[in-house]
């Protein structure tokens, strides 16, 4: 698509709208006429829909408004069929404590005592890529509007990222912009950002994945709705005023691939007033609890024609809004360009007459810029049948005339070709167990070495140290650990804990259990620090939908993934889907990152990952298996990735959850971590390394050393059991039947301390720490 | 006892510092930057954030609202005051403390867990603490590297006036690793690192920060403010 020239004169839709703007009696009048529709990415067959639906050709406002809400990003059009099955697979028992799922901007869940928890993860892709710090700060933006516009109050975020080779040239001008947006926005906003992931691989190198989470919180009673009810009921748009960045945003960037001899995409990117965001935060807050909105919704991916296409269609169906009171920064924008704009840090809402004094009042104590633009409006019979009545004006001339539900709900839906490609078989014939492994206890030392000091397993503080993870002041846990912790009140003690986590390099091997080990390891980082597991959120980052290949990745990951919330009961309560991350024809690695919820009835009681004391004994659980396929081992010493991915059971992950939460609230652990990329080795660095406290390991016999310390079997943690209570501990696991193996004991306090695996190596914490932080900072300064 | 907490737009440690406050023990007011009058507090507290965005200059255009002009007029009278980080930027860019907050060395934002020796235990904010105490606070800011001529910063090391220093590490070039000064009278103290975060054992490095706190109310009540 070549429509994102800088110069406006070129825009098709400007110069054929221009000097004054297409109406509904002027599309009437000229049936026939040319319109760009290719150009704003739809297809014959999609054309002639809209064509269908109207019963004459659309206005020019009218074909942007279907054009963008119909792109591949806001209609699911690739991706809606598939995504059902969350739904389908959703149990009775999964639906307890669901107060609003899939469909509204995010998920709602009941965590108890009146409480109710929002989250979600979105992606920003292909933005973050053109402009890392603008694409990575409208991101999480974006994602935190969608929280605060379900009455929320967020508390935190958390994001994750890819990207490609940790000593490529272009990751050094990707991510330290992005680490840069992030921090300068989130921390802008106050918001604690308290976990994710940073992961660096070769397929991420033309199109890196920027992914945020935002969590909410709020009382039942205060949960609001995207949608307009109630006739004569005003609509009111407020926030930062409407610009020309990020016009056509929706429909050109997060629905094409790059090429690289394209043009210039900058001017479609969103830039971002994190001040006047956090104005709205507040402002929003306010006017919810003077309960003076009826129904709200944020402005993000297609700008106006999301916002009004939406609301109409969620409430009584009929909207009429004057385009003209919009407030421009850019006076010379035409009509299609303000429905298009995706300006950042703008809210719409439905307020009831008598409430937009009180209404507009809240705004100017804020600064905050209040329009009333429109009001809900009546809808014949008829009207309604037809998906309800959207009627928008510019100066008194009529130029959308649409059923809103076409718009939003009614786009196409498509069965996308797909198959299992060729080199599949290959890429798991492939075994690891070819690979030369480690013997000697030497061997051992300096493979461990090598693998704590890895772009995918060092220490990630260089990029989190840019993270604010205290503001709010309730941040229990946050990054290193395995999931964040935030405390939601201090009186009930309540807390609740979030987790992102996704290994393309196993839903390569295979998506389907890939899929279903993203889920099991949120899962169990949630799990170890003592919260239950209630919620699922996720971000699938895939290749082009047209490549049928693309297409059977994604459809198994998605089925993996809803089998495996059934299985695990807990339910998926919103996403988003993100296509066409590739360069050229190389997809990235299937990247279904997955975010879970989990709850902790008294956030006092959790677990921390990190040894803090001498003198406890360390458990490992769950059981150890010769699996290398997908592993950090393999890439690091072999850039090896082939065979399959580790075994999932999810039978025994929530098993062991049951472990890990009971002993939490029983006071039995004094650090729990789980074991995924690296393994048991970096598993234990890792936790020796959180707060100095060295250890002793006696590796069990009967396995090779190499396989007990480097494998990556899924459903397995560590665990430092509290003075006194090993029988008690020893009994829970028998009760749940968790495989047990009492591996050492923390011996040792300070940077003096040392870790000894036994009849293997001694490596002081020093020298680890050296190892283990140096990585990151060496590279990125 | 009543500490005042001010709220800019674009505050975002005030709700923390109310807090710490009250574990404290005092009984906090949230003040507004339009505020015409300090509603009889015997303390303000100007907290960390980015007022107004920061988008001129930290702490720039914080200095003219209106509330700041009674915060000026009671400080020089003798009320206790502490800017925190994004409100040390203010009480410096107010002129109520010397010298300024320049972007970190490294260019980076940085959130630690920061290691500060506490210099001057003899303020209005100091007074629970030891001279030479060693404490952990929380250090989040972007701009945060202190500065200052010569003259000024051998004024400041030869009355005392140093309140904190950085030890271990220096987080963000600030000169002779100064993490916080006070005024000559020892009533306007300005600090980079949060000590508000630090007052509970479960979301922040332990509870060294409480004596800030604990510290104002014992000057309020050795009677020695001037409202």
């Amino acid at each position: 698509m070549k429509m994102m020239h800088r110069g406006r004169p070129d825009h098709p839709i400007a110069s054929s709208s221009a000097p004054s703007p297409d109406t509904v009696a002027a599309a009437e009048a000229s049936p026939d006429r040319q319109q760009p529709w290719r150009e704003l990415g739809l297809e014959p067959v999609e054309y002639d829909r809209i064509r269908e639906i109207l019963g004459r050709r659309p206005t020019s406002s009218e074909l942007a408004m279907y054009s963008v809400m119909w792109s591949e990003h806001c209609s699911y059009k690739s991706s809606k069929a598939l995504l059902r099955q969350f739904g389908e697979k959703m149990t009775d028992a999964m639906r307890e404590h669901l107060m609003v799922g899939i469909g509204e901007n995010a998920g709602v869940v009941d965590i108890g005592q009146g409480y109710a928890v929002t989250f979600k993860v979105e992606s920003h892709n292909h933005p973050s890529y053109v402009e890392p710090y603008q694409g990575a700060a409208t991101g999480i933006g974006g994602i935190v509007r969608d929280i605060l516009s379900m009455g929320a109050r967020p508390v935190a975020v958390m994001d994750s990222l890819r990207f490609g080779p940790a000593d490529a040239p272009d990751t050094h001008r990707v991510l330290p912009g992005v680490v840069a947006g992030i921090g300068g926005y989130g921390n802008c906003l106050g918001l604690p950002n308290i976990g994710g992931e940073v992961v660096f691989d070769q397929s991420y190198s033309g199109n890196p994945l920027v992914n945020a989470l935002c969590a909410g919180v709020m009382r039942h009673d205060q949960l609001h709705l995207a949608k307009a009810s109630g006739v004569g009921n005003q609509v009111i748009l407020y926030g930062a005023k409407t610009g020309g960045d990020g016009i056509g945003g929706v429909s050109v960037l997060a629905s094409e691939t790059f090429d690289s001899d394209g043009p210039a995409k900058r001017p479609s990117v969103q830039v971002g007033d994190p001040f006047m965001e956090k104005l709205l935060i507040e402002c929003t807050l306010e006017l919810f609890a003077e309960g003076l909105v009826a129904g709200i919704q944020d402005l993000g991916g297609a700008g106006l024609s999301c916002a009004t296409s939406e609301l109409a269609s969620a409430g009584d169906g009929g909207m009429h809004i004057r385009l003209d009171r919009v407030p421009l920064r850019d006076a010379s924008l035409t009509p299609e360009e303000i429905l298009m704009s995706e300006s950042q840090e703008r809210m719409m809402a439905v307020v009831e007459p008598g409430d937009v004094e009180r209404f507009m009042k809240i705004c100017a104590k804020w600064d905050v810029e209040a329009t009333v633009i429109g009001e809900v409006t009546e809808v014949s019979a008829s009207d309604q049948r037809r998906g309800g009545r959207l009627h928008i004006d510019w100066r008194d001339q009529t130029i959308v005339d649409v059923p809103p539900r076409t718009v939003a709900h009614q786009g196409p839906v498509y069965e996308r070709s797909h198959s299992r490609p060729g080199w599949q078989d290959r890429l798991q014939a492939d075994d690891p167990a070819r690979l030369a492994r480690p013997r000697t206890g030497d061997e051992i030392r300096a493979t461990l070495i090598a693998m704590i000091a890895s772009p995918n397993l060092c220490d990630r503080s260089w990029v989190t140290a840019q993270y604010d993870r205290y503001v709010q002041g309730n941040t229990v846990l946050a990054q290193p650990e395995d999931a964040g912790v935030i405390r939601v009140d201090k009186t009930t003690g309540l807390g609740v804990a979030l987790a992102t986590d996704c290994n393309g390099r196993f839903t390569q091997l295979d998506p389907y259990a890939g899929a279903q080990l993203a889920l099991a390891e949120a899962y169990r980082n949630v799990a170890v620090t003592g919260a239950r597991p209630l919620a699922v959120t996720n971000c699938l980052n895939f290749g082009s939908p047209e490549d049928p290949a693309v297409m059977w990745q994604f459809s198994e990951a998605v089925r993996g993934l809803a089998d495996g919330c059934e299985q695990l009961e807990i339910p998926v309560t919103g996403g988003n889907v993100s296509f066409y991350n590739q360069t050229g024809s190389n997809p990235v690695v299937p990247t279904p990152v997955v975010g879970v919820l989990g709850v902790l009835g008294d956030v006092s009681r959790r677990t921390p990952m990190g040894f803090d004391a001498e003198g406890q004994s360390i458990h490992l659980l769950g059981a150890t298996r010769d699996e290398f396929g997908g592993s950090e081992w393999a890439q690091v010493a072999h850039r090896h990735l082939g065979g399959l991915p580790p075994q999932v059971d999810l039978e025994a992950e929530r098993r062991l959850a049951d472990v890990l939460i009971a002993a939490a609230g029983e006071g039995l652990v004094g650090a729990a971590h789980d074991l995924s990329d690296g393994g048991l080795a970096q598993a234990m660095v890792e936790s020796c390394l959180r707060r100095d406290v060295g250890a002793v390991v006696q590796l069990p016999e009967g396995l090779d050393p190499f396989i007990t310390l480097f494998s990556e079997s899924a459903g397995r943690a560590i665990v430092a059991v509290a003075f006194g209570e090993d029988e008690a501990f020893r009994d829970l696991c028998s009760v749940h039947h968790v495989v047990r193996q009492r591996i050492g004991v923390t011996a040792g306090l300070g940077a003096g301390a040392i870790l000894e695996i036994q009849g293997q190596c001694t490596l002081r914490l020093a020298l680890l720490r050296d190892a283990w932080s140096s990585t990151l900072p060496r590279l990125f300064g | 006892m009543k500490i005042g907490v001010v709220t800019f737009p674009g505050s975002l440690d005030d709700a923390d510092a109310r807090r710490a406050s009250e574990i404290a023990g005092a009984e906090t007011v949230p003040m507004w930057h339009g505020d015409h009058d300090l509603a009889g507090v015997d303390a303000v507290v100007l907290p960390g954030g980015f007022s107004y965005g920061d988008y001129l200059r930290c702490g720039a255009i914080a200095r003219f609202a209106p509330v700041m002009a009674e915060v000026v007029a009671a400080a020089e009278r003798g009320m206790p005051v502490l800017g925190i980080c994004n409100g040390f930027q203010i009480l410096c860019e107010s002129h109520l403390l010397p010298g300024a907050l320049m972007r970190n060395e490294h260019q980076r934002f940085v959130c630690r867990d920061q290691r500060v020796r506490i210099e001057n235990a003899s303020t209005a904010w100091t007074s629970a603490y030891d001279a030479g105490q060693h404490v952990t606070f929380v250090l989040k800011s972007g701009e945060g590297g202190y500065v200052a001529d010569v003259s000024t910063l051998d004024r400041l090391e030869g009355d005392g006036r140093v309140v904190a220093r950085y030890l271990e590490v220096n987080p963000n070039g600030s000169l002779r690793d100064i993490a916080g000064i006070s005024n000559e009278r020892g009533n306007v103290v300005g600090l980079m690192p949060h000590p508000e975060h630090a007052v509970d054992e479960l979301c922040g490095p332990g509870t060294d920060g409480l004596g800030f706190f604990i510290s104002v109310m014992k000057h309020v009540a050795n009677g020695s403010v001037a409202r």
